[in-house]
């Protein structure tokens, strides 16, 4: 058999669509879950959940996507990938949610590229810039732990589909705190200069901290794994101080309107067009 | 057994003898078979050429991760280009395999001293042309890599074997999203045309000079690295596309291509071999700004190696005295 094969099977039409886009969400993500909200919810709580949550993790990737060419080494360029495709892939399932029970019936799109920035929910510590690797890092973990620790909770929510994707979720946000704990430990162990910047991002994360723990109380699990990463690194933990505002709230930093401002460009400019 | 790494007479004896005659039986030369240095040096110059590709072939497309227009072309868009990574990855590897290191290779690309594909050095300038691109330069790029899937060297072989299985994905994917864009708008319509008219002669280009002025190609035919000339490629890829750009609606910017009843192929024009010799020398329209990044990007990134790479020392001093204690 001649492995020219795989050039003539090319050549033949295309017939397989469904296999094209394996993975990346061609087929309804919500396929066989009950969508109907249970008696006793409260459809306008349960969106505003999933839209926190989703808009944390869209900017959350977003800003992971940015460092596709820009990585320290092609392992972090495949390893931040992942992330970021894990969590775009929980960002539209928990949009598509929030557009079934607001009563809008509006698509993953529409929350995504039709929204000001006053009106994202996600916290500022994911809008911030990248930063350097220690700071990428710093924040990972912070975000992947709070997420973690919240979706375990959520695995068990009244709302069957909110409670499917937090369960697919779990998995996931393990790997990223998995990921983000052992580069936080080969810095803070490494260099001086690894060292010292992990010193710089945990400084700079801290006024972000607060705003993690107050709408969701998952504050003790999350101090804990800190404390045990920043342990293994030979680093301080963060001194909490609190910044005023909250992105809860509908209040950002400046930099959240330039990043939705690329995000959003291309499809406002064809507000008509299919994609 | 010892690794011969270069032509000194290996355990077996004629060594040139077994060599030719594993490559005339179509049967595969190993990492630890002995090989004329030619033939390394070869291999390792088109792997490592291959896996540069790869790496500088994330660039133009990356760009487009953050602004694509809905969250399943981003979703896609995102995953190919971290498949591209993982292809520099396993190449990377088949590379290693013939004696060179990575971080050597990546020097040699820093450096000006290593090439990579001349098509990564046209600018992206609209999301059109995350759809050309696939397909296009993705199926170029299978119409070269398939015959390889058969190449002499294991290694390279299979690597191919996935990569092309990944590409031929991905250019799947790109002509879906044109065919969406097709469907759409007038303004998509026009941006995915234009895409086209832009791509097109480089893509034709990717296949390298015309086989009368190929210096390396003749050897690496003999030694069943390469299968097949430049031009039977290029001739292929034509054939190819022709019936796609029907079924999609676009027309190709060539005034020449007609089908050739007599010879069972697509005529097509010449392209501008002066442009492809600019573009590989380096004045091609992004070239400085591909390599800045990947530059910038290994230079920034110093610290973090090097401090994984003393962490990893340090961890390894560590369990060394915890069991002489």
């Amino acid at each position: 058999m001649s492995d020219d094969h795989v050039y003539l099977t090319l050549a033949e039409g295309h017939d397989d669509d469904a296999r094209w886009a394996y993975g990346t969400g061609f087929e309804d993500p919500l396929h066989g879950v009950d969508t109907t909200v249970p008696e006793g919810l409260d459809a306008g709580e349960l969106a505003a959940v999933c839209v926190a949550l989703a808009d944390d993790a869209l900017i959350s990737a977003q800003r992971l996507a940015e460092w596709i060419t820009r990585a320290p080494e092609l392992e972090e360029e495949v390893a931040l990938a992942n992330i970021g495709l894990d969590l775009l892939g929980q960002a539209r399932l928990l949009y598509s949610r929030a557009g079934q029970v607001d009563g809008t019936g509006r698509d993953e799109d529409a929350y995504a590229y039709f929204r000001g920035a006053d009106d994202f929910r996600n916290v500022r510590l994911a809008e911030l810039p990248n930063g350097d690797f220690a700071f990428s890092v710093v924040r990972l973990l912070l975000l992947a732990s709070w997420r973690l620790a919240h979706f375990e909770r959520l695995a068990s929510h009244p709302d069957p589909v909110l409670a499917a994707i937090a369960a697919k979720g779990v998995k996931e946000l393990s790997y990223h705190r998995q990921y983000a704990a052992e580069w936080a430990v080969r810095l803070g162990d490494g260099t001086d200069e690894s060292h010292r910047r992990m010193r710089k991002a945990l400084e700079q994360v801290a006024p972000y901290l607060g705003e993690l723990f107050t709408a969701y109380d998952v504050r003790d699990e999350v101090v804990a794994v800190l404390k045990q990463v920043t342990e293994a690194a030979g680093l301080p933990m963060p001194v909490y101080r609190p910044l005023p505002g909250s992105g809860r709230h509908g209040e950002h930093t400046q930099h959240l309107a330039p990043l939705l401002a690329e995000l959003q460009g291309v499809a406002r400019a064809h507000p008509e067009a299919t994609w | 057994m010892t690794i011969s790494h270069s032509a000194e007479a290996p355990p077996e004896e004629r060594p040139q003898e077994h060599f030719d005659a594993t490559i005339a039986r179509d049967q595969r030369i190993e990492p630890r078979d002995w090989m004329p240095d030619g033939y390394r040096k070869t291999l390792i110059r088109q792997i490592a050429q291959h896996a540069h590709s790869e790496i500088i072939g994330m660039q133009p497309e990356g760009e487009w991760i953050t602004k694509a227009p809905s969250l399943r072309r981003k979703a896609i868009l995102f995953a190919k280009v971290q498949d591209e990574a993982g292809h520099g990855l396993y190449l990377y590897s088949a590379a290693e395999t013939l004696g060179v290191d990575r971080a050597d290779l990546t020097n040699r690309l820093i450096e000006g001293r290593q090439k990579y594909s001349s098509i990564f050095n046209y600018p992206t300038l609209s999301f059109a042309d995350v759809g050309v691109i696939g397909w296009f330069v993705d199926g170029a790029a299978i119409c070269n890599q398939v015959p390889l899937c058969r190449s002499s060297y294991g290694p390279y072989a299979r690597a191919m074997v996935r990569i092309c299985k990944e590409e031929s994905f991905h250019q799947r994917q790109g002509y879906e999203l044109l065919m969406t864009m097709m469907r759409g708008t007038d303004a998509q319509r026009e941006m995915v045309q234009d895409a086209v008219n832009r791509w097109w002669w480089p893509s034709l280009m990717m296949f390298g000079p015309p086989d009368d002025a190929s210096p390396n190609s003749g050897q690496s035919m003999a030694w069943k690295i390469k299968r097949h000339s430049n031009d039977e490629l290029r001739q292929r890829f034509v054939d190819m596309t022709v019936p796609q750009a029907e079924k999609l609606g676009v027309t190709l910017p060539d005034p020449e291509l007609r089908w050739n009843a007599e010879r069972g192929h697509h005529d097509f024009g010449t392209p501008d071999w002066d442009e492809l010799m600019r573009v590989i020398k380096g004045d091609g329209p992004c070239n400085a700004q591909r390599m800045q990044r990947r530059r910038s990007a290994h230079e920034e990134g110093a610290w973090v190696r090097e401090a994984a790479t003393a962490h990893a020392a340090k961890q390894a001093a560590r369990a060394k005295k915890g069991a002489v204690a």
